[in-house]
């Protein structure tokens, strides 16, 4: 029988993708890695990010000053490029023996050497590489990322913040003077890449290969770094809620109508400069929008999951007309589809939108329903698919996200009026694992992977040894 | 999207593909409903100047065509702020070369005068290969050149092209950076994107980034006849009936006798698509985006039965059949929302064949051929035959073959009685003609649901029911009546 894909979107990035960031310290390459990682699991493609600098703090356990990074410093040379073929080697296990599709490369990367190296690692291991490159020469921006992120990293616990500064701008310097930025024009004429100019203003777009890459660079022109916040809630307890429906397209009960005027006055509270209010187009959302006295908008693509043949059902009716179809969501809730219905993996397809406009957005309230806001929830605090559909959105409760550093800040308020609880539990009994409904090949969002922190120092030391120094075809080290 | 309207600049020598992109990006702009038009100051200037002679009208010191082709640009120009602030365009897009920073100098300052953001789109090529293929296939055929012959005209075009190289002063990095634009380097190898202002300009950067111009087919078709088909009845999920099989056989050997280049099969998520593909003996990808629209309460009606059990329903459909929602379903507007990315992809890949629905194929179809709102849900796809489509010139060519295997005409024509308004959701009118076969319809439910399925917050809504006796006598049934509706609360 033909090979049979069965998914909801198009097939992806066959064969693995590694992408491999470019650029001085404190461009954004880590936040744009990890960012994009978080991403890509969430539409998913498997994917994982591989910090060199983790892997240099896991070797030299103590981080003494600038002086490492000095590139007449021979041995930490050579440390620091033990770290790269490490890292190196764990991209290779993790697209190759783990199921991975794309993997981020993490690190400076700004000699021509080190991205020829790169290069030749790919195309022995028949991966398609893809540069990342960060330009930024803005004093401010570059201070504001020092403040944010370096200066709290581990390299500088022992240091106060004037100092950690002074040493961060040496440690640039150090970088600065062998840095070859990517070449459109001659050298690096036939990579593909994409060059981030100032934080976004600017963007050169080299070479797409593929969709993947075409999705990348989309997301990467829709992003920013202007302070916002998001805020996330459920339409007001409605009349199907009261009975322990599930879906249809109710009003809002009189709690209902109590939280509505609540989020109005807490909204109004909160201040905020060019508020964008976004509602689905159910009823329940819109009642709720009304109440608050501004312009909203509507988007179908926030409709609360479709029950399918199951709508408008309380779930013991559920059980009872359709106790085989009840049995199999609770076993794997995150690709259930309801007969004639949705699953949470055609959610996350249909909310995409929605995700990217937010990320355009700065201000923004979000009126959705219980599903939809934990497909949401999942993208910005980096939930799997397995955890995605039990995440705790309760009615009445706004939760405000705010991205910080390399993540996002979460404050839940409660606004204080009493609503039926529509949370279930993972039920104790049900057994875990692949069940029949997976099929491979499916979109997955998977919680981006903690980062590698196995060293291998050991393992590529005698190579690196053996070299002199030189850096050798990576091909004939790691195919071994 | 956007409240302020844009206007899109093309920017770059002649022949590098200015008028291709400003007119496919016109009808996907179209196509995800923003209202767009494109203005080619080359047709103005051959309305103005009947009959063109040769190059020398182009010349940088011909004052005589300097002055022709200024008014032009100009009156191009004014008719493009008719269209945005008098026509309730959205996007217009300004089709001419624009190669100096003074023309567009000129045009930054008319966008500003009236409120415009302005977005420049150039194309630069040296490739003399691109060049030459863009003069034969669109050049040539142009009304400037058919008293000539082939070689004369591609002589006089080169020499067109000197006129203005002289003086074409590219987009800069540095001299621009305040603009914003999109430079287009080789037919798309690399692009350079300056200041992107909102979420128009980032979805046209999305769109160019991923459509190309290599040689390729797109082929469309329904699922071979299913059993739901034979019985007349909507929607569903039902599998092939014996001459579908038949069908998804021939279309094998159709597939096979066309001897396509690594041909992408494409089908839905319904058994009927998945099993027409399953003849077919080659992989294929299932896109659930490819579903045929969900019909709501009316899955698996016959149109009869509808007619029947939701007269009102049925009515309100046939006056706009583009807008109208299924109860707890979808409307054709919401499937163009769907099948967004499919088109994306479609644009990347390039030999294709989809496997999909009647309302699918229909706006598959509507956004190839360049179909209106109003043309989408009546265009003509039969079961059991392929569409080939083949990007040629500015459009598509299609070709229909039919394979020979009888089917059921699924098609149901536009029917003749309507309403008089096209545009519902704007109306603070509305006539309804009660036909005198139908149920006595209650007016308060007839009321609110043209309401709910129309109406916007805060619009007033006037209703006047009037029954048809015959067609010459109308009687009006019930007085005029005015209710101010404000959606989603309870008044009466």
């Amino acid at each position: 029988r033909p090979p049979r894909k069965a998914h909801g979107g198009p097939h992806l990035a066959n064969p693995p993708t590694v992408i491999v960031m470019v650029g001085l310290p404190a461009r954004g390459k880590t936040y744009i890695s990890r960012k994009l990682t978080r991403y890509l699991n969430w539409i998913g493609i498997p994917t994982k990010v591989f910090n060199v600098g983790e892997y240099r703090r896991e070797a030299v356990k103590h981080y003494s000053s600038y002086d490492f990074f000095k590139s007449d410093n021979e041995d930490a040379v050579k440390i620091r490029q033990q770290c790269a073929l490490a890292a190196l080697r764990d991209v290779k296990t993790y697209l190759t023996e783990e199921e991975g599709q794309v993997a981020v490369f993490d690190a400076t990367n700004t000699t021509r050497e080190r991205r020829d190296m790169i290069l030749e690692f790919g195309s022995v291991n028949g991966f398609k590489i893809f540069f990342i490159e960060s330009v930024c020469d803005d004093p401010n921006v570059i201070a504001c990322n020092i403040l944010e992120v370096k200066v709290s990293c581990p390299d500088y616990q022992d240091c106060n913040k004037t100092d950690a500064m002074e040493d961060f701008k040496k440690r640039i310097e150090c970088y600065r003077m062998n840095y070859q930025p990517l070449d459109p024009d001659q050298y690096d004429k036939n990579l593909s890449f994409i060059k981030v100019i100032d934080v976004g203003r600017r963007f050169l777009v080299n070479r797409i290969q593929d969709h993947i890459q075409s999705r990348i660079v989309y997301y990467l022109m829709n992003i920013h770094v202007q302070p916002r916040s998001i805020y996330l809630c459920r339409h007001g307890e409605s009349q199907h809620n009261l009975q322990g429906r599930l879906g249809g397209d109710s009003g809002l009960s009189t709690r209902g109508r109590k939280f509505a005027g609540a989020l109005a006055k807490f909204v109004k509270e909160q201040n905020l400069k060019d508020l964008k209010v976004w509602t689905s187009q159910l009823r329940r959302s819109i009642q709720t929008a009304e109440a608050l006295n501004v312009p909203y908008e509507q988007w179908k693509a926030l409709n609360e999951i479709d029950g399918g043949v199951c709508e408008e059902m309380t779930y013991e009716e559920v059980r009872e007309r359709f106790p085989d179809e009840f049995a199999l969501r609770d076993q794997d809730k995150y690709y259930y589809r309801y007969p004639s219905g949705e699953s949470y993996q055609d959610l996350v397809q249909r909310v995409e939108p929605v995700i990217m406009e937010l990320e355009r957005q700065e201000n923004v309230l979000v009126i959705c329903h219980q599903a939809v806001m934990r497909c949401l929830l999942a993208y910005f605090l980096d939930k799997s698919a397995d955890e995605m559909p039990y995440l705790k959105c309760p009615l009445h409760t706004v939760l405000k996200l705010t991205p910080v550093a390399y993540g996002c800040k979460v404050e839940s308020i409660s606004l204080n009026v009493e609503a039926v609880n529509t949370h279930r539990d993972r039920p104790d009994d049900v057994k875990r694992g692949p069940s029949t409904l997976i099929r491979r090949n499916s979109v997955t969002p998977l919680t981006s992977p903690e980062p590698n922190k196995k060293p291998r120092i050991e393992d590529t030391h005698f190579l690196i040894c053996s070299v002199n120094g030189h850096c050798l075809s990576l091909a004939h080290f790691l195919h071994a | 999207m956007t409240n302020c309207p844009t206007l899109i600049v093309t920017v770059g020598l002649p022949a590098r593909g200015k008028t291709y992109i400003s007119k496919k990006l016109t009808r996907y702009l179209n196509w995800i409903d923003v209202p767009t038009k494109e203005f080619n100051v080359g047709q103005y200037r051959r309305e103005c100047v009947k009959i063109y002679k040769s190059f020398e009208f182009f010349r940088p010191d011909n004052e005589e065509g300097l002055k022709i082709r200024k008014q032009c640009a100009l009156a191009a120009l004014n008719d493009v702020r008719q269209f945005l602030t008098d026509e309730g365009g959205q996007v217009a897009v300004f089709d001419a070369t624009n190669t100096t920073r003074e023309r567009r100098e000129t045009i930054l300052r008319f966008a500003e005068q009236n409120g415009f953001k302005v977005f420049f789109v150039e194309s630069v090529c040296e490739d003399p290969d691109v060049i030459a293929e863009n003069i034969v296939q669109v050049k040539l055929g142009c009304p400037d050149y058919t008293h000539c012959n082939t070689e004369d005209a591609v002589a006089d075009f080169m020499k067109r092209i000197k006129c203005y190289e002289n003086s074409y002063q590219p987009l800069d990095e540095e001299l621009d950076r305040d603009l914003s634009f999109i430079k287009i380097i080789d037919v798309g190898r690399r692009y350079l994107v300056n200041r992107v202002q909102d979420h128009i300009q980032s979805r046209i950067v999305y769109y160019l980034m991923n459509i190309h111009i290599t040689p390729r087919s797109i082929y469309l078709c329904r699922h071979g006849e299913s059993d739901l088909n034979i019985k007349g009845r909507i929607g569903g999920d039902s599998g092939l009936s014996a001459r579908g099989k038949e069908f998804a056989k021939a279309l094998g050997q159709f597939i096979q006798s066309q001897n396509i280049r690594d041909l992408k099969v494409w089908t839905s998520q319904m058994k009927r698509t998945i099993q027409t593909a399953e003849a077919l003996g080659v992989p294929y990808e299932q896109w659930k985006a490819l579903n045929e629209i969900d019909a709501g309460v009316c899955e698996e009606l016959m149109y009869e039965e509808i007619q029947q059990k939701y007269p009102l329903e049925f009515a309100l459909r046939d006056q706009d059949k583009y807008r109208y929602r299924y109860p707890k379903g979808e409307s054709y507007e919401d499937l163009v929302q769907r099948l967004e990315p499919v088109i994306m992809e479609l644009e990347r890949q390039e030999n294709v064949l989809v496997i999909c629905h009647q309302a699918v194929m229909r706006c598959l179809l509507a956004y190839f051929l360049d179909k209106t709102a109003e043309e989408l849900p009546y265009l003509k796809c039969a079961l059991h035959t392929v569409l080939k489509l083949t990007p040629m010139a500015y459009g598509c060519k299609v070709e229909s073959v039919c394979l020979n295997v009888d089917a059921v005409n699924t098609h149901r024509d536009r029917p003749s009685v309507r309403f008089t308004n096209t545009h519902p959701l704007s109306m603070s009118v509305s006539l309804v003609l009660v036909k005198q076969a139908s149920p006595i319809i209650n007016l308060r439910t007839l009321c609110s649901s043209f309401t709910t399925q129309f109406g916007k917050p805060g619009c007033n809504v006037m209703f006047i029911a009037l029954h048809v006796v015959d067609n010459k006598k109308i009687n009006i049934l019930y007085p005029y009546s005015t209710i101010k509706i404000n959606l989603f609360k309870s008044t009466s």
